[in-house]
């Protein structure tokens, strides 16, 4: 049975000034599956990430998402930014923050009401934040921060996910709780795509990988292609992780 | 003038009533607009704008060859807007800073109004006198039309505040976020930074272009202070600013006529002072106290938690000890031992020291309560 496409980059290109950072990227990602993007620093993970959100506009290339291009199927995608995105003394709540995921449902102009509001405190009982909600966002720890934030995404209800760096400087507590979000979120249908840097963890956590430097080196399932020769090639040096099966 | 008898007078002196009123919608709405600045870490946008227009004050006069303040406002508006819009495109298309770009609008323009002010000075028009009041205001000049100008365009800043406040709040938290949510983040910005124009122009004739952006920046500092509530500091910066005004009029005025655009200015300033120093959660002040309460707390928990280890180790935990034992321990201090006694942890016998029921109960738990705090 073959897989819907959920997320096709095509011919991506994106430079800042002269510098390319992403080359003639071509990314099929499948519906339902929970991919990690690795890569070294400065390898445009999150610039494609970005690029794909239309955040950043690319030299050339196109997304489409289900088929249709991703203005019209803005709906289905939901963001987690990375934490240190933000200015996290802004003055507003943890609840605030994560209500702010219904805005793009709600539109121009209308305010977040009772629906919006039941929809937040339950995000923020499934990453286990509730008892912070009335909490001021600068009052929170690395972790809880990072779980408002996948809160908010939560709330989005979207098909697809697009995650940058949700694991960095979280303990080991959140890092398992957010894991296991991510495991219901894919065992619920949807698409989950992280940056990720911890090439240990890849083949526990994910079944798709997508080796990323400048190129797209691979991409597949983690079983095929999570091995030391792409490893090298994507990090330049000889590589090796000793994968436990 | 005393402070009474002008207390009085604001009711009945016309002139007065109107500057009184003016500075202080002009303090309200460039609080309110100040606020946003501030989040944006864009505080010194502000004083760029305000230098900014000053050629725009200049080259109104030069055309029109009158003093009539709306259409100088209206020069100063073109060439403030001018000015900000040139700081983004130098921002997005060089690898200039934000700091670098903001400092070279604002010199060259100023530069430029200074040049045209030395040069209308020259012209033999015998109007020319008095535009260099606009580099440091002068509220005397304020007349009732100035000031239904001020109120009209604090109400419609004040409407569209409200109609797009989900819209302000998200863009000034996560822009890259916004945008991916479907708005129009360029729209939302540009009408951000248009209101926060109008309002520094419309303070240029009372406040002056040099000391423009603190009407900006300080209430809204202050009201920062005090709240962890965007709402809140708008409105506690809406009233600092309006506060600002009013105090600031009141006492040039009283004082031998002052300069009221600095003495304004000071006002606020010392609103932001106050502010700092005495704000409950935020404020110098009580972080101090804090600060050196938990140190108290902690060499009094280090001392109870040394004396719950020797305790333990007997069957009975009000078993007593001797003081001499608690020598070698660098907490302990006379003073912490007789603050236990004071708080039932201890009992004290001649020379020897035991533990209360309570104080081991305390003890016990003081690992877990510091868990606690932490979370």
């Amino acid at each position: 049975m073959k897989k819907n496409i959920a997320v096709q980059v095509d011919d991506l290109t994106v430079a800042y000034n002269y510098k390319p950072v992403l080359w003639d990227i071509d990314l099929e990602i499948p519906e339902g599956v929970l991919m990690a993007i690795v890569g070294p620093n400065g390898a445009g993970k999150s610039t494609l990430i970005k690029s794909i959100l239309g955040i950043l506009k690319p030299i050339a290339g196109s997304v489409s998402i289900f088929g249709k291009s991703y203005e019209k199927q803005r709906h289905l995608v939901a963001y987690v930014p990375q934490k240190g995105s933000v200015d996290w003394d802004f003055p507003t709540t943890a609840l605030d923050v994560v209500t702010m995921g219904t805005y793009g449902s709600l539109g121009w102009i209308k305010r977040p009401g009772q629906k919006e509001k039941k929809e937040s405190l339950e995000a923020l009982e499934k990453v286990g934040m509730l008892a912070f909600k009335n909490r001021q966002i600068s009052q929170l720890s690395g972790g809880q921060q990072q779980r408002i934030f996948l809160a908010r995404a939560l709330v989005q209800n979207a098909s697809i996910y697009f995650m940058d760096e949700p694991f960095q400087g979280v303990d080991a507590t959140t890092e398992i709780a957010i894991i296991n979000i991510l495991k219901e979120l894919r065992k619920a249908g949807k698409t989950v795509v992280v940056v990720h840097h911890d090439l240990q963890t890849v083949p526990e956590y994910f079944d798709w990988v997508t080796f990323l430097n400048v190129k797209k080196i691979a991409t597949g399932p983690v079983k095929d292609i999570f091995n030391d020769d792409n490893l090298t090639k994507t990090y330049g040096i000889n590589y090796k992780v000793s994968i436990q099966e | 003038m005393d402070i009474t008898e002008y207390f009085n007078l604001v009711f009945t002196d016309y002139t007065l009533r109107t500057i009184t009123l003016g500075t202080a919608i002009l303090g309200a709405v460039t609080g309110m607009l100040g606020s946003f600045a501030v989040l944006r870490k864009q505080s010194l946008l502000g004083d760029a704008i305000s230098h900014a227009a000053l050629p725009g004050i200049a080259i109104a006069f030069l055309i029109t060859g009158a003093k009539d303040s709306n259409v100088l406002l209206l020069g100063a508006l073109v060439s403030g807007l001018l000015g900000t819009f040139w700081i983004r495109s130098i921002i997005k298309k060089t690898h200039l800073k934000s700091d670098t770009a903001l400092g070279l609008i604002l010199s060259l323009f100023f530069g430029f109004g200074m040049l045209l002010l030395t040069f209308i000075q020259k012209q033999p028009n015998a109007n020319q006198a008095g535009l260099d009041k606009y580099l440091f205001g002068q509220a005397a000049t304020l007349v009732e039309s100035d000031v239904w100008l001020m109120a009209i365009v604090t109400g419609v800043c004040l409407f569209v505040l409200l109609l797009f406040w989900k819209e302000f709040k998200i863009l000034l938290f996560d822009a890259d976020y916004t945008k991916t949510l479907g708005f129009n983040t360029k729209f939302i910005d540009i009408l951000i930074t248009t209101f926060i124009v109008l309002a520094i122009v419309l303070g240029l004739q009372t406040v002056g272009v040099v000391l423009m952006s603190a009407m900006l920046l300080a209430p809204a500092a202050a009201a920062r202070q005090w709240t962890n509530s965007l709402g809140l500091m708008v409105f506690l910066a809406a009233i600092f600013g309006a506060f600002s005004g009013v105090f600031g009029t009141a006492i040039s005025s009283s004082q031998n006529n002052l300069s009221t655009g600095p003495v304004i200015v000071i006002v606020a300033g010392v609103f932001v002072l106050v502010s700092f120093i005495f704000s409950p959660s935020r404020g110098l002040l009580f972080k101090q106290i804090r600060f050196i309460k938990n140190r108290r707390d902690l060499e009094l928990h280090k001392t109870l938690a040394f004396m719950f280890h020797i305790a333990e180790t007997h069957d009975n935990i009000s078993h007593p000890h001797t003081i001499k034992i608690l020598n070698n321990f660098q907490g302990y201090t006379k003073g912490t031992l007789q603050k236990l006694v004071d708080k039932h942890y201890v009992t004290l016998k001649g020379k020897k020291w035991s533990l209360t029921e309570e104080g081991y109960k305390t003890a016990s738990n003081l690992y877990n309560q510091q868990n606690d705090n932490d979370e």
